[in-house]
């Protein structure tokens, strides 16, 4: 594994390729075949080894781009705010072609997902939202989101997973193109979403704008956003479902990959369309 | 040689009572606000007193910390433009990625430049890290707006035949139009800070006083940067007056008690190291390099040496000989004092303006004689080395 696969979590036989749109030199990871899955990462970038992408790869055309600023995208510099990455993406799924796709984001990526959904729902058969960020329900004195910018990038990982023997490691294996990209990743997230604290005081006046079915997955074991704050989101959505997922904290895509693959299978065959998709890949 | 003299303006009688990180989140009810009245007229008192002994005066500030009560540059020095006569007061400075509206800031420097008839230097400066989360402004974008805010300064203090408008990313104005305009014109000597080289050709290019804080090495790197660009930019060699050394100064009639009262100063630093880790290093604030190392070390270190020059390894706290050795801190008898300066500069190609900070524990009584040792006993020797040199 080279120093820059590793950096963006990858396997060296993984389908990475750029694509050159909007100002922007994106990374894309792409794999399987099916139904379109467009994957959006959280704040700490793409990871491309995890077993989830496998597994979903094998029902669906996985794709999931780094975000311009993470991996190995560039960052043009008049970006800088979640509305810039909303209006990049519609821009990506319009010149991919994708058509009944189902969008799936998790954490950062949920925002940004929000966002996209609430601008346009050409071609989007389903949203999937992963311990989503973004949104402020409550008064100015109460912090819903825990700020991750007020601690270290060396201990996010605390903060964000449940199982405690995800929660310490170990970069010194780690080469200096590597970690130099996750770095990066980490000045990118606070570029989009340092100030207002990991949210956007609109959003939650937006959210009814999303009228595609939407499922909800939750850690229900997640310090960064509680379930609490996730069915405040529910709420929002119109026609949202919610599941908690146990034993997992921030990203239960990770903690508990089966379950969200089963997930995601159950909620995209609920969808309309879903049979014919997949017959037709 | 210009001396200014420099204190903290710290909370300290509150340092022992803090169990931890004396910056962002400890309480403030630990001031007793009569305390903090008293140290705060005693240390204007201070700078009076250096004024009336021919030294020139720097301020800083700070945010949410005991270790530095003063919240703004230019509230301090509008007082001290109403009770000095004599010296130059220079705010070191104005956290400008910090502030949310750079007019203002030009208005400020405007206002105290002619309440103090001309007497004003200006640093504009990045400010420290860790207050990006009191400000909260992007650490991910400070480098860029750093130095649209100082054009942006510039820009509104030069122009002067009516109002501009400004219209960026960052910043919205309709009319940009400084009342009063400065008492110098077209503005007064312009300053910054930096504890890398990166800085020190923009500087140079900006024709504006280049200030290393209390970094030896970094003076030693930054400066030679700096007359390189200069002479190629101007075409001629940079003025010493252009370059500015921050270090400790710690001066008795005698070593014994110069040391006490060095230990005293130290105190300032010790406190202030006491900060949380998790504040030192907003994501996007420093370079990916720096974020490598901790990465890899799970661990957040700030820039000060860990080492003496040649490699020994320095106690941690840092002792009095310790910074001594690394040129932070001048400590002794004026004649010692005079030789630990005379040595660093010559070290560094010389230097205009030498910053010296005293305070920590010191009580009012040995700032006062120490500012009198030093005015009396040190600076003319100082003002007789660099002498008639104007140029590196």
């Amino acid at each position: 594994m080279s120093a820059v696969i590793k950096a963006a979590g990858t396997a060296a036989s993984r389908p990475l390729r750029h694509v050159r749109m909007s100002g922007v030199d994106l990374e894309v990871w792409s794999q399987g075949s099916g139904r379109d899955l467009l994957i959006l990462h959280a704040g700490d970038g793409p990871a491309h080894d995890a077993p989830y992408l496998d597994a979903l790869s094998k029902r669906y055309r996985v794709i999931m781009p780094s975000h311009p600023g993470f991996g190995g995208s560039s960052l043009p510099e008049f970006m800088n705010s979640v509305d810039d990455l909303a209006y990049f993406y519609l821009d990506f799924i319009e010149s991919q072609g994708l058509r009944d796709y189902v969008l799936a984001g998790f954490s950062f990526g949920a925002w940004i997902a929000c966002e996209i959904a609430i601008r346009s729902k050409a071609g989007l058969a389903g949203l999937i939202l992963v311990d989503a960020l973004g949104a402020k329900f409550e008064g100015p004195r109460k912090r819903e989101i825990l700020d991750l910018f007020s601690y270290p990038q060396y201990e996010q990982a605390r903060l964000i997973y449940h199982e405690a023997e995800r929660q310490e490691p170990d970069y010194r294996g780690w080469d200096d193109d590597a970690l130099t990209r996750l770095a990066r990743n980490h000045a990118s997230f606070a570029l989009f979403a340092w100030s207002p604290t990991l949210h956007c005081p609109k959003l939650k006046h937006r959210l009814h704008r999303i009228t595609v079915p939407t499922h909800i997955l939750w850690g229900a074991e997640d310090r960064v956003v509680p379930p609490d704050y996730g069915r405040r989101f529910a709420a929002a959505i119109p026609d949202s479902t919610f599941k908690l997922i146990d034993g997992a904290g921030h990203y239960p895509q990770v903690e508990r990959a089966a379950e969200f693959v089963r997930e995601v299978e159950a909620f995209t065959a609920s969808l309309p369309g879903a049979a014919q998709k997949t017959i037709a890949r | 040689m210009r001396c200014w003299y420099f204190s903290e303006q710290s909370y300290y009688p509150a340092w022992d009572q803090i169990p931890g990180n004396p910056k962002i989140v400890p309480p403030a009810n630990l001031v007793q606000p009569e305390v903090a009245h008293r140290l705060l007229q005693q240390y204007l008192r201070e700078c009076q007193f250096a004024d009336e002994l021919g030294m020139d005066i720097m301020v800083n500030e700070h945010h949410g910390t005991y270790t530095c009560m003063a919240v703004s540059c230019m509230l301090t020095l509008s007082a001290l433009a109403a009770c000095t006569k004599k010296a130059r007061l220079l705010a070191l400075g104005i956290p400008i990625v910090n502030r949310m509206d750079p007019f203002r800031i030009a208005e400020e420097i405007a206002y105290v430049d002619n309440l103090c008839g001309g007497r004003l230097d200006v640093g504009l400066i990045k400010g420290t890290p860790f207050e990006m989360y009191i400000s909260n402004q992007n650490p991910a974008s400070s480098a860029a707006r750093y130095w649209e805010v100082w054009d942006l300064v510039q820009a509104a203090l030069t122009h002067q035949d009516g109002p501009f408008s400004w219209e960026s990313e960052n910043f919205n104005y309709r009319y940009v139009n400084v009342i009063p305009r400065c008492y110098q014109q077209p503005h007064p000597p312009m300053w910054l800070t930096t504890a890398s080289t990166r800085t020190a050709p923009e500087a140079a290019k900006r024709d504006c006083v280049l200030a290393i804080t209390a970094l030896a090495r970094v003076a030693r790197e930054s400066f030679p940067i700096y007359r390189k660009t200069y002479l190629e930019i101007h075409k001629r060699p940079a003025p010493l007056d252009r370059f500015a050394y921050l270090a400790n100064v710690a001066v008795a009639a005698d070593e014994a008690t110069a040391r006490e009262r060095a230990n005293k100063l130290l105190k300032f630093a010790e406190t202030s190291e006491r900060i949380e880790q998790r504040y030192l290093n907003p994501p996007g604030a420093l370079m990916p390099a720096d974020n490598v190392r901790f990465l890899r070390a799970r661990s957040t270190v700030n820039h000060r040496e860990r080492t003496r020059p040649d490699g020994t390894p320095m106690s941690n706290p840092p002792t009095a000989e310790d910074q001594r050795a690394n040129d932070v801190l001048f400590w002794g008898t004026p004649d010692q004092v005079f030789e630990q300066i005379r040595s660093f500069y010559e070290s560094v190609g010389g230097f205009g303006n030498l910053l010296v900070q005293m305070g920590g524990t010191m009580t009012h009584g040995e700032l006062r004689d120490g500012i009198t040792l030093f005015a009396k006993r040190v600076m003319p020797r100082l003002r007789e080395l660099t002498g008639d040199k104007v140029a590196a």
